[in-house]
C-alpha cells in the first residue's frame, strides 16, 4: 500500500512524514486540523497546529508541546513536505497538504463554503486525492445564507418577547455560538445571555480578536441571587442542557436549535425544538461537490458522517472514491 | 398559498394545543370562505389528488423531482428514507427560486391549477408540478406537496379543528362535529352550513358523534360501588350507529363511513322496528344458534362487499348487538343517564324478531372480584374483556375520561426476532423505528407481525445505532438486520389467514420489552402461536 495517507489502529496516519492527522490514541507527532473533541485528543508527543488555532487547542488541551505554523507556510516532517491551509469550519480549523515525491493529498478535516466572520475562509488546495468530511452527504442537506438564519433569530426572539418568554437556543458551544453572536451583530442591541460552557468559548474568542455582540453570564457570580425577568432575552446553551432541569429557570421560554440537522423537520420535532435554525460549521451536499470539483482531485476518500450517498455518485461520475471508518464526527453539530 | 403556509408553519412549529388552536381559529377567521373550505377539508385529512382523479402518485412524483433537480432516482430515494417524509423530501430537493411567482391563493391553486389536469396525461401533470415547484419558496413548495401527498402529519385532531371552528362560529362543537361527518364536498356553501347557527334539514340525516371509551389503567374498585355501573362484554367487532328516521335506515362505522347496503339483515330488522331511533353498537359476525361470534375475520370478509350473496348471508351472518339509544321517535336522548337510555333501548328491541338487533346483555357481577372473573372468561367467550358504563352518564362525543372505560384482558405475548426494520414518519423520520418480527419455523424465520411502539425514546435510539450496525441488505429504506435480538409482542388476538404468508395474522400487536436476556434462538416457534389461533 502507497497511499500518503493510510487508517491506523490509532488514526490517520502519513508512513512518510512518521505523523498522524488528528489521531484518537496517544502517538509521538500529530499534526490537528482543528480543536474539537473528536480531532484533537490529549496525550500527543507533540502537537503541529495553525497559529490561528493554538489559542483553543490551549484551552482544551492545556500545556502541551505545540508547534505552530502560519498558514500556507511549508515544514518537514522526514520525508514529508506539510502545509496547513484555511478549511472555514472554526476558528484556526486547518486542511492538511502533504507532498511526498510530487504527489499531493489534502486531508480537509471539517470545513465549510460559507462566509463565516470568525474565521478564515476555506481555500481550495489543488491535490491528487481529497480526504474529505461529508457530515451532510446527502442533496436534502442546502444551507439558507446565514444572513437570513441570523434575521429569523431575531424575529424569533422579538415573537418571544411578545409572549413573554425567554428565547433559549442550542447551539455547539465551541464555533457555532461564537459564529452566531458575531452573526447576530447588525440584529441585535441588547446583549445575549451564555451558559456557563459556552461563556470560556467565547472569552477565547474574544481574545484571539473576533468581533461579538455584547455577552453576559446567565449566573452572574457578582450577583448570583438577583433575580431577574428573562421574557424577551436571548440566552444560549449547549445542546447537553436542553434535556436537563436548567432552562426551568427561565420559567417561560421557547426552545431553538442551530444545525444542519435543523434542515429536517423530523430531527427538530424529535428534539422537541420550537425553532430550528440551519446554521452549520460543516459543508452543505452542494459544497461538497463543488469543493471536490475544485480541488481537481481524481480520488476522493469521505472519512465520516453520510459518506455513502456521496461515495457512489463519485464512482458514477468516474471519480474514484471510497470510505474509510474514522472516529471523527462522534459529537458534532 | 401564503395563508395556509403560514398556517401549516404556525401548527408544525408549536407543541401546545392552546397554540393550535389559536393559529387555526385565526387561519378560518382570515381565510376568504373558498379557502378556508380547501384548508378544512385538508386539515381533516382530505386528498387533493386520489385515484379517481390523479394529480400526481408518489413514483411519479420521485420520477419528477429526480428530474427537477437533476438527480439520479437512488439518491431520490436515500434521501426520502433520510427524511421520511415525501412531501418534504421533494420540497428539499427542488432548487429555491430565483424570485417569488405572483401569489395564488390555495383556492386557486387546486380549483385553477391542479384539478383541471387531474386524470391527464403524466406529461400535462408533470408540466404543471413542475411550473409550480419552479415559483414556489421553501414554506409554500412543503404545503403544496402535502396537497398531492395527502396527511399534513402536522399534530392537529379533528376536535382540534371542531374546537377552533366553535370558537370562531359561536355554532356548538357537537353541532359542528355531526355536520362534518361522512363526505363532503370543501365549498363556500358547505362552510356557511357547517357554521350555520340555525337548525338545518340536513342535520338529521347525520349520525351523532361517538363517544369512545378510555382504556381502565387502575384497579376498578377505585371506580366506587360496581353496582354503579353498568357492565357488559367488550365486543370484538365494528362499531357503528344505525339510524332509522322517517323509516329510511342508514349505518355508520365510527371511521365516519356509510355502511348501507353492506349488512343488508341488518338494515331489514331496523326497519322492522316500532319507531324511529339512532342506536349505537357492534356489528359482529355470528351464526344463529351458535353461543359464540365467529372470529373477526369472518366479519372482514362482509366489510367492503355490497349487496352479499346467499354464500355470505349464510357463512358469515353480522348482527348488531346494540348498547346504546340516543335518539327514539325524533328525540336526542344524549342527555338522559345510561340507565334510562338502557332501560329504553330493552323497551324498544322487546320485540324485535330474530337474532339481528340485540341488545348487548347486562352482566350483574355482585362485587368488583365477580367482574374480574367475568372479565378473566373473556377469551372463551370471543370477547375483549369487559365496557363500564357509569349508570348516571350522559352519551358524550369523542373520548373523554370517567364514564366509560374499557376494561380488556391482558393480551398475548410471544417473543419474536427482529427481522426488518424502516424509517417511521414524521417526528421519528430520521430513526428506524417501524420493525418486522419473525418466529422460528424450522430453522427459518418466518416474518409474523408488524410493529411501531412499546419502546421508549432511549431503547429506540440505541437499538436504531444497534441496527445500522447490523444490517445486512437494504431495500430502499428498508434494512434486513442480523437476526439477534428479541422482543416480547403483545397482541390481542390472532386468526388464521390465508392471506399472511405465515398463515396467521395477529391482531394490533405492540413491543411490550426488549428481551436483551434471550438468544434468539430461544424466541418462540410459529407452530405455537398458531396454536392460539381461532
Amino acid at each position: 500500500m502507497n497511499d500518503i495517507v493510510q487508517l491506523r489502529p490509532e488514526g490517520l496516519y502519513c508512513p512518510a512524514g512518521k505523523f498522524h492527522i488528528d489521531p484518537w490514541r496517544p502517538v509521538p507527532t500529530a499534526v490537528l486540523t482543528h480543536g474539537h473533541s473528536d480531532h484533537a485528543r490529549g496525550g500527543m508527543g507533540c502537537y503541529h497546529t495553525s497559529a490561528a488555532g493554538l489559542p483553543i487547542l490551549h484551552w482544551r488541551l492545556g500545556e502541551q508541546d505545540y508547534r505552530p505554523h502560519e498558514e500556507g507556510d511549508e515544514f518537514r516532517l522526514e520525508g514529508a513536505r506539510v502545509s496547513l491551509h484555511p478549511a472555514g469550519h472554526v476558528l484556526g480549523s486547518a486542511q492538511v497538504r502533504i507532498e511526498v515525491d510530487g504527489e499531493v493529498w489534502v486531508v480537509s478535516g471539517d470545513f465549510k463554503r460559507q462566509p463565516d466572520p470568525t474565521c478564515r475562509p476555506f481555500e481550495v488546495v489543488a491535490c491528487d486525492t481529497f480526504i474529505t468530511e461529508a457530515t451532510f452527504g446527502l442533496p436534502v442537506y442546502r444551507w439558507p445564507e446565514t444572513a437570513v438564519v441570523a434575521r429569523d433569530i431575531a424575529r424569533w426572539i422579538d415573537h418571544c418577547a411578545a409572549r413573554g418568554e425567554a428565547a433559549i437556543l442550542y447551539c455547539y458551544a465551541l464555533g457555532k455560538a461564537q459564529r452566531i453572536l458575531a452573526e447576530l451583530q447588525p440584529w441585535i442591541e441588547r446583549p445575549v445571555y451564555l451558559h456557563g460552557a459556552i461563556a470560556s468559548g467565547v472569552d477565547v474568542y474574544r481574545q484571539a480578536g473576533v468581533e461579538l455582540v455584547e455577552t453576559r453570564l446567565v449566573i452572574d457570580p457578582a450577583n448570583a441571587r438577583a433575580a431577574r425577568e428573562w421574557a424577551g432575552e436571548l440566552i444560549l446553551a449547549p445542546p447537553s442542557a436542553a434535556g436537563s432541569t436548567w432552562p426551568r429557570r427561565f420559567r417561560n421560554y421557547q426552545q431553538g436549535f442551530a444545525s444542519g440537522w435543523m434542515r429536517l423537520r423530523g430531527n427538530r420535532r424529535r428534539r422537541n425544538m420550537d425553532r430550528g435554525f440551519v446554521i452549520s460549521d460543516h459543508a452543505d451536499w452542494p459544497d461538497l461537490l463543488r469543493t471536490i470539483r475544485e480541488t481537481g482531485a481524481k480520488r476522493v476518500i469521505a472519512t465520516h458522517g453520510d459518506t455513502e450517498a456521496l461515495v457512489r455518485l463519485l464512482n458514477e461520475t468516474g471519480i474514484t472514491a471510497e470510505t474509510l471508518a474514522t472516529r471523527f464526527g462522534e459529537d458534532d453539530e | 398559498m401564503k395563508l395556509f403556509a403560514a398556517l401549516y408553519q404556525a401548527l408544525d412549529r408549536s407543541t401546545a394545543t392552546l397554540d393550535k388552536r389559536a393559529a387555526l381559529a385565526e387561519y378560518f377567521r382570515n381565510a376568504p370562505e373558498r379557502d378556508a373550505a380547501w384548508g378544512l377539508f385538508l386539515l381533516a385529512g382530505g386528498k387533493v389528488s386520489t385515484a379517481r382523479r390523479k394529480i400526481a402518485g408518489p413514483a411519479e412524483l420521485r420520477d419528477w423531482v429526480a428530474e427537477a433537480a437533476e438527480l439520479p432516482s437512488w439518491l431520490v430515494e436515500e434521501s426520502y428514507a433520510q427524511v421520511g417524509d415525501l412531501a418534504e423530501t421533494l420540497a428539499l430537493l427542488v432548487p429555491e427560486p430565483e424570485q417569488a411567482a405572483p401569489e395564488r391563493s390555495l383556492a386557486e391553486w387546486i380549483e385553477e391549477v391542479l384539478l383541471p389536469v387531474a386524470g391527464f396525461d403524466p406529461v400535462d401533470r408533470c408540466r404543471v408540478i413542475k411550473d409550480a415547484w419552479r415559483d414556489l419558496p421553501f414554506d409554500e413548495r412543503l404545503v403544496f406537496n402535502k396537497l398531492l401527498t395527502g396527511a399534513l402529519r402536522v399534530g392537529v385532531s379533528q376536535r382540534m379543528v371542531q374546537q377552533a371552528l366553535a370558537e370562531v362560529s359561536q355554532v356548538p362543537i357537537a353541532t359542528i362535529a355531526q355536520r362534518m361527518l361522512g363526505g363532503w364536498t370543501p365549498s363556500p356553501a358547505f362552510l356557511r352550513d357547517l357554521l350555520n347557527p340555525q337548525e338545518l334539514p340536513g342535520d338529521r340525516q347525520q349520525p351523532y358523534p361517538f363517544f369512545l371509551a378510555s382504556p381502565l389503567e387502575q384497579e376498578p374498585e377505585r371506580l366506587g360501588q360496581v353496582g354503579d355501573w353498568l357492565i357488559e362484554w367488550k365486543w370484538d367487532g365494528i362499531r357503528a350507529q344505525l339510524i332509522r328516521r322517517s323509516g329510511e335506515v342508514a349505518l355508520w362505522s365510527r371511521g365516519e363511513e356509510r355502511l348501507d347496503g353492506r349488512f343488508p339483515e341488518v338494515e331489514g330488522a331496523a326497519a322492522a322496528l316500532e319507531a324511529d331511533c339512532v342506536l349505537d353498537g357492534e356489528l359482529v359476525a355470528w351464526q344463529p344458534e351458535e353461543a359464540l361470534p365467529l372470529p373477526f375475520s369472518a366479519l372482514q370478509t362482509r366489510i367492503q362487499r355490497l349487496k352479499p350473496g346467499p354464500r355470505w348471508l349464510a357463512e358469515a351472518p353480522v348482527r348488531m348487538v346494540a348498547y346504546d339509544l340516543l335518539e327514539l321517535a325524533g328525540e336526542d336522548l344524549r342527555e338522559l343517564p345510561q340507565i334510562e337510555r338502557r332501560r329504553r333501548l330493552e323497551t324498544l328491541l322487546e320485540n324485535s324478531e330474530g337474532p339481528q338487533l340485540l341488545p348487548s346483555p347486562l352482566l350483574l357481577p355482585p362485587d368488583w372480584e365477580a367482574a374480574a372473573a367475568l372479565r378473566s372468561g373473556s377469551r372463551e367467550r370471543g370477547v375483549e374483556g369487559l365496557m363500564l358504563k357509569r349508570a348516571t352518564a350522559p352519551y358524550q362525543s369523542g373520548r373523554r375520561r370517567g364514564d366509560w372505560w374499557k376494561w380488556k384482558i391482558g393480551p398475548l405475548t410471544i417473543d419474536a426476532v427482529l427481522l426488518y426494520a424502516q424509517p417511521g414518519h414524521g417526528r421519528r423520520s430520521t430513526l428506524h423505528t417501524d420493525y418486522t418480527f419473525g418466529l422460528w419455523e424450522g430453522d427459518a424465520l418466518v416474518p409474523i407481525a408488524k410493529a411501531y411502539s412499546g419502546l421508549t425514546d432511549a431503547e429506540i435510539l440505541e437499538l436504531d445505532r444497534w441496527l445500522r450496525a447490523h444490517t445486512r441488505e437494504r431495500f430502499g429504506p428498508v434494512r434486513s438486520v442480523e437476526p439477534l435480538q428479541v422482543f416480547e409482542l403483545g397482541f390481542e388476538g390472532v386468526n388464521l389467514s390465508r392471506r399472511h404468508k405465515s398463515g396467521v395474522a395477529v391482531r394490533f400487536p405492540r413491543i411490550l420489552r426488549w428481551r436483551r436476556d434471550k438468544p434468539a434462538a430461544e424466541a418462540d416457534l410459529l407452530h405455537t402461536l398458531k396454536a392460539l389461533a381461532r
